[in-house]
């Protein structure tokens, strides 16, 4: 039994990509996360990894075509019998973005991406005052050119957002003395490539801490809030044309240190190169922010829906610190956590963020 | 050669009633032989035995008289006066056809000549006929309402709703019978209790009478003075014409219904061939005339078939032209 | 300026309408059952046998295959026939003249004869007639080619559309809603001829197209005020004219609503409501922000009893609810 190759949404944000190239051919045996094409975004260009091992029966797609997302690309001979038996379709197929005629038009006129939008017609239709709403938001943000896309695409998620989800903040300084000393410990006696950078510690200390605090690591949807079974800790990169996207670590939390660090890189080269691998692109659990390289002392960060939480990092600053009664200057870092009112509240907020300033007060354990 | 009150048969009309029936029977026999060749299409009915009918019919009436016949009308058509030219083109679907082409073998019309149908739907032509009587009564002028239709009709609710009304409000239609024996392929005895139709008529003081449908000069007569009493004020006539087609009821047909000797039988009694015995025999023609009438009626349908081939089709963007009335058109 | 208004019913408009016909033209003469002595089954034609005379009033045998087909007959050679049939229901007896020879001659003819005959019955259900005298058939006669369908609901309109349809060189069947007979209110002294080829829109709103005619109008009216209350504004067409439809007047109110009832007391099935929702597809489904919502006769025989009647009619409550869902928001 075959089954089909389809184009998957890889963000609430995506409703279609370009074919740029196929990396298999009829015939080809491929391997669960091997690369079988390149299809670009408006996020740039991304593989399009392989689930499950397969032989590639045919290929319907020629390079550079523009399809949307659902369409079938390839058809797979799969070897793994379950995911291809009868009645499975329903879970290969990405569900179709239910919305009214009239506001599909004004969408593709307009540019704004159904996919994510939340519908308020019948049947949770996406309607035509839902894509005027988005697009008058989205129109307060001239953009030209090729990041028109992306910026539209920001706009739609960050307007949902902020529309939907009743943010709240926690903020908290954190005295980075205890990391910095044993980052300096690490790295002194290693080679370049395999330091360690003060954002792996970052990023590792929230991870661990997301583990504890389920409520801040999952998606809030229809049905209310699921936390995650895993965590896949969103990084927020900063594209060089401008605009930002989040691709995720997976399972930041369980890795050790010296594998998060390279993935890291992997991942910000990739970004900026726009070649994500679809796996990474869109299943963040919980997103991080840090403007810390560009002096903000803090940010407060505006939700990516479904998450429900968001941790934004600034600048390590020396500051005078009282330790033990005594003034002493110190790195310090302010952390701040936005989060949706609708899974937890301020107090477990605070906890939430305390969690990791521990987490930071004892790098060595990370 | 007359009967008592009745027209004189001289010589002029002898020729002119033969000529009427061989017209008749040659434009159709061609006609079939045209449909063999598929250049005519559709059901095709034949009036073949039943010339006398429309012949005797027609030759009684005016201009101003309105008629309405059924699907095998091309007889009645042809003894109107409508040109066998615009005929043999409706036959063949072109624009030039006496319908422009949209109405075919059973569906022929003329405005001039106040030739309401070619009504394929049996009776469904006798309230129109009423009513056209009805118009002429009200608007006080002198033409009477022609209906032809054939003894099958007299099954459907319409003759005897129609026979009512025009009996009650005393309208001057002459409702003609052309009872062939057969609606189809079942006999008048197979379907109706009553097969005397001029007895049903009589029911509804219809003033009605049945006459021998193959003698042309017994038609005449009956129908000279039915249009007497009719223009004279009086009701609504009846006549039963007592007929028989030899030709099949359409083209697709193998006559299981009917033994071949009964069509023989009838052939001896022929309209055309006892017709052409009689005048021979008392001396009013002779069989030069014959032949030469038959050859004018032979190159006469020659040309209408020229016409037909000719003519041009109604163009695919004109479809839907005349759903509506065209006024200025 | 102000004109002279008169008070007066549906039925006696209909009945003025018919008067100032017989009076403008020597051709034009009403028959059908009961029309006469009787006054009309429905008094619509009270008084005219007086004032015109047997023959221009002429009460006709139940016969309605033959006297549908003298009017035929009559348009044919020269008058102006308005023939009267009592109830659609009846009117499936002269189906065979309606539709094989009314509807059909002027095309089979290449336009030789058209026949500019007016057929008038009475529609539709309200009055606890049951099965067979309150069924709606204007849907089903507006299916076929050749035909003029109109269907009056408002006081001008049943004073005015016979006057147009004389004037029609078509076949035109006029179908007056049994419920309206009563319906009373101002029209203007000098009432006459109105534009039979356009829908009307009679109340306008900018949220929900209500397309609907007869005497489902004024339901659509009550349910529009009822909205317009909650902040739900309908806008209510009036087709008027069944066939041919106006689909200029219907498209543009859905181009600016975006969304479209039909209330149509037809049954569901193969419906006029059918056939104006398909259009919507065909002409505007890209102006579309909702489903096309329809509601019709439930699809019973016409029931006796009030209540079952009731149930089984497009009611004013049926009619806002299927709007409100037509508007409702998901949270």
């Amino acid at each position: 039994m075959s089954r089909e190759l389809r184009l998957p949404s890889l963000g609430a944000d995506m409703d279609a990509g370009t074919l740029v190239e196929w990396r298999v051919r009829p015939g080809s045996r491929v391997r669960k996360g091997e690369v079988m094409a390149l299809v670009e975004t408006d996020k740039g260009i991304i593989d399009l990894e392989c689930f499950e091992d397969s032989t590639v029966e045919r290929l319907l797609v020629e390079p550079g075509t523009r399809v949307a997302v659902g369409t079938a690309l390839a058809l797979l001979a799969g070897e793994a019998a379950p995911a291809t038996q009868v009645g499975s379709g329903a879970e290969v197929t990405a569900p179709a973005v239910r919305a009214s005629p009239a506001a599909r038009v004004r969408a593709r006129v307009l540019g704004v991406a159904l996919e994510g939008l939340a519908g308020t017609g019948l049947g949770g239709a996406v309607t035509l005052e839902d894509v005027e709403r988005v697009a008058r938001t989205a129109a307060a943000v001239p953009v030209a050119g090729k990041a028109a896309g992306l910026r539209a695409a920001i706009a739609a998620a960050m307007s949902r957002s902020k529309r939907e989800i009743p943010h709240y903040y926690v903020q908290l300084t954190i005295d980075f003395g205890p990391a910095a000393a044993w980052l300096g410990a690490y790295n002194a006696h290693r080679p370049p490539l395999e330091r360690l950078l003060p954002a792996v510690l970052l990023l590792k200390a929230t991870a661990t801490a997301a583990r504890e605090f389920p409520a801040f690591n999952g998606f809030y949807t229809a049905q209310g809030f699921e936390s995650a079974a895993v965590v896949n800790l969103g990084v927020a990169i900063a594209l060089r044309g401008g605009g930002v996207v989040a691709p995720a670590l997976l399972d930041a939390d369980r890795k050790p240190l010296a594998q998060l660090m390279p993935e890291l890189q992997g991942l910000v080269e990739r970004a900026r190169r726009g070649h994500l691998r679809s796996g990474e692109a869109a299943s963040a659990t919980l997103t991080v922010t840090s403007l810390g390289e560009e002096g903000a002392d803090a940010v407060l960060p505006v939700i990516h829906p479904p998450q429900v939480a968001m941790i934004g990092f600034g600048s390590v600053l020396e500051r005078p610190w009282v330790v033990d009664g005594r003034i002493e200057v110190r790195p310090v870092l302010g952390a701040s956590l936005a989060a949706d009112h609708r899974v937890t509240d301020g107090r477990q907020g605070a906890q939430f963020l305390a969690r990791i300033r521990d987490g930071l007060s004892k790098p060595e354990a990370l | 050669m007359s009967g008592a009150g009745e027209a004189p048969v001289v010589r002029e009309r002898a020729l002119e009633l033969l000529r009427g029936m061989l017209r008749i029977r040659q434009f159709e026999d061609r006609c079939a032989q045209l449909y063999g060749e598929q250049k005519i299409r559709g059901f095709l009915h034949l009036y073949n035995g039943q010339e006398a009918v429309a012949t005797g019919v027609m030759e009684c009436l005016g201009p101003e008289d309105s008629i309405v016949a059924t699907y095998r009308e091309h007889g009645h058509a042809i003894a109107r006066g409508i040109p066998m030219t615009t005929l043999m083109a409706e036959m063949y679907g072109k624009r030039e056809g006496v319908s422009r082409g949209r109405g075919g073998s059973m569906h022929l019309f003329d405005a001039a000549t106040r030739f309401y149908g070619g009504n394929a739907i049996v009776a469904g032509g006798l309230p129109m006929a009423v009513g056209l009587a009805l118009a002429n009564r009200l608007a006080r002028r002198s033409g009477i309402a022609v209906c032809f239709f054939g003894e099958g009709a007299a099954a459907e609710g319409e003759f005897h709703e129609s026979l009512n009304l025009a009996a009650l409000w005393h309208l001057p239609v002459l409702f003609v019978c052309e009872n062939n024996l057969y609606a189809m392929g079942t006999a008048l005895a197979r379907s109706q209790a009553t097969t005397d139709i001029a007895v049903r008529a009589r029911t509804y003081t219809l003033e009605a009478q049945a006459v021998d449908g193959m003698d042309v000069l017994a038609v005449a007569a009956a129908t000279r003075r039915a249009v007497a009493s009719l223009r004279a004020g009086g009701g609504p006539v009846l006549l039963e014409c007592r007929t028989y087609r030899f030709r099949a009821h359409s083209m697709f047909d193998a006559q299981l219904y009917r033994e071949r000797e009964e069509v023989e039988a009838w052939r001896e009694r022929g309209p055309l061939i006892s017709f052409t015995r009689r005048i021979k025999a008392a001396g009013l023609i002779t069989e030069d005339d014959f032949q030469r009438l038959q050859a004018e009626a032979e190159a006469e349908v020659d040309a209408a078939v020229v016409f037909a081939e000719s003519g041009e089709w109604e163009p695919v963007e004109d479809l839907g032209r005349f759903v509506y009335a065209e006024t200025g058109a | 300026m102000s004109e002279a208004r008169t008070t007066t019913t549906y039925r006696e408009a209909l009945r003025e309408a018919l008067r100032a016909a017989l009076r403008a033209d020597e051709r034009v003469f009403l028959m059908g059952e009961d029309v006469g002595r009787y006054g009309g089954s429905f008094a619509v034609s009270k008084g005219l046998l007086a004032e015109f005379g047997e023959e221009r009033v002429r009460d006709t045998p139940l016969s309605e295959s033959a006297f549908v087909g003298a009017g035929i007959g009559a348009a044919l050679g020269g008058l102006r026939p308005i023939v009267e049939i009592m109830t659609c229901n009846f009117s499936l007896l002269a189906l065979d003249q309606i539709l094989n020879n009314a509807a059909t001659l002027c095309h089979m003819s290449g336009g030789q004869f058209p026949v500019p005959l007016v057929i008038r019955m009475s529609t539709g259900a309200g009055r606890q007639l049951a099965a067979q005298h309150s069924h709606s058939f204007e849907g089903w006669y507006a299916h076929i080619p050749g035909l003029r369908i109109l269907a009056p609901a408002t006081l001008a309109d049943a004073r005015g559309m016979l006057g147009s349809a004389l004037h029609c060189p078509d076949p035109v069947l006029i179908f007056e809603h049994i419920a309206l007979l009563t319906l009373e209110g101002e029209l203007a002294a000098e009432a006459g001829d109105v534009d039979i080829r356009h829908a009307a829109v009679r109340r306008t709103g900018r949220d929900i197209t209500v397309v609907t005619y007869g005497a489902s109008l004024h339901k659509c009216l009550e349910a529009a005020s009822e909205l317009g209350r909650e902040g739900i504004e309908l806008e209510v067409i009036d087709l008027r004219t069944l066939r041919p439809l106006d689909d200029e007047t219907i498209m543009g109110s859905v181009r600016r609503t975006h969304r479209l009832l039909v209330v149509d007391e037809g049954w569901r099935s193969g419906s006029l409501a059918a056939e104006v929702g398909m259009r919507a597809v065909e002409q505007a489904f890209f102006e579309l922000d909702a489903p096309i919502a329809r509601v019709c006769t439930e699809e019973v025989p016409v029931p006796y009893p009030r209540h079952l009647e009731d149930a089984a009619l497009p009611s004013v409550a049926r009619i806002a609810a299927e709007a409100r869902r037509l508007v409702s928001r998901v949270p």
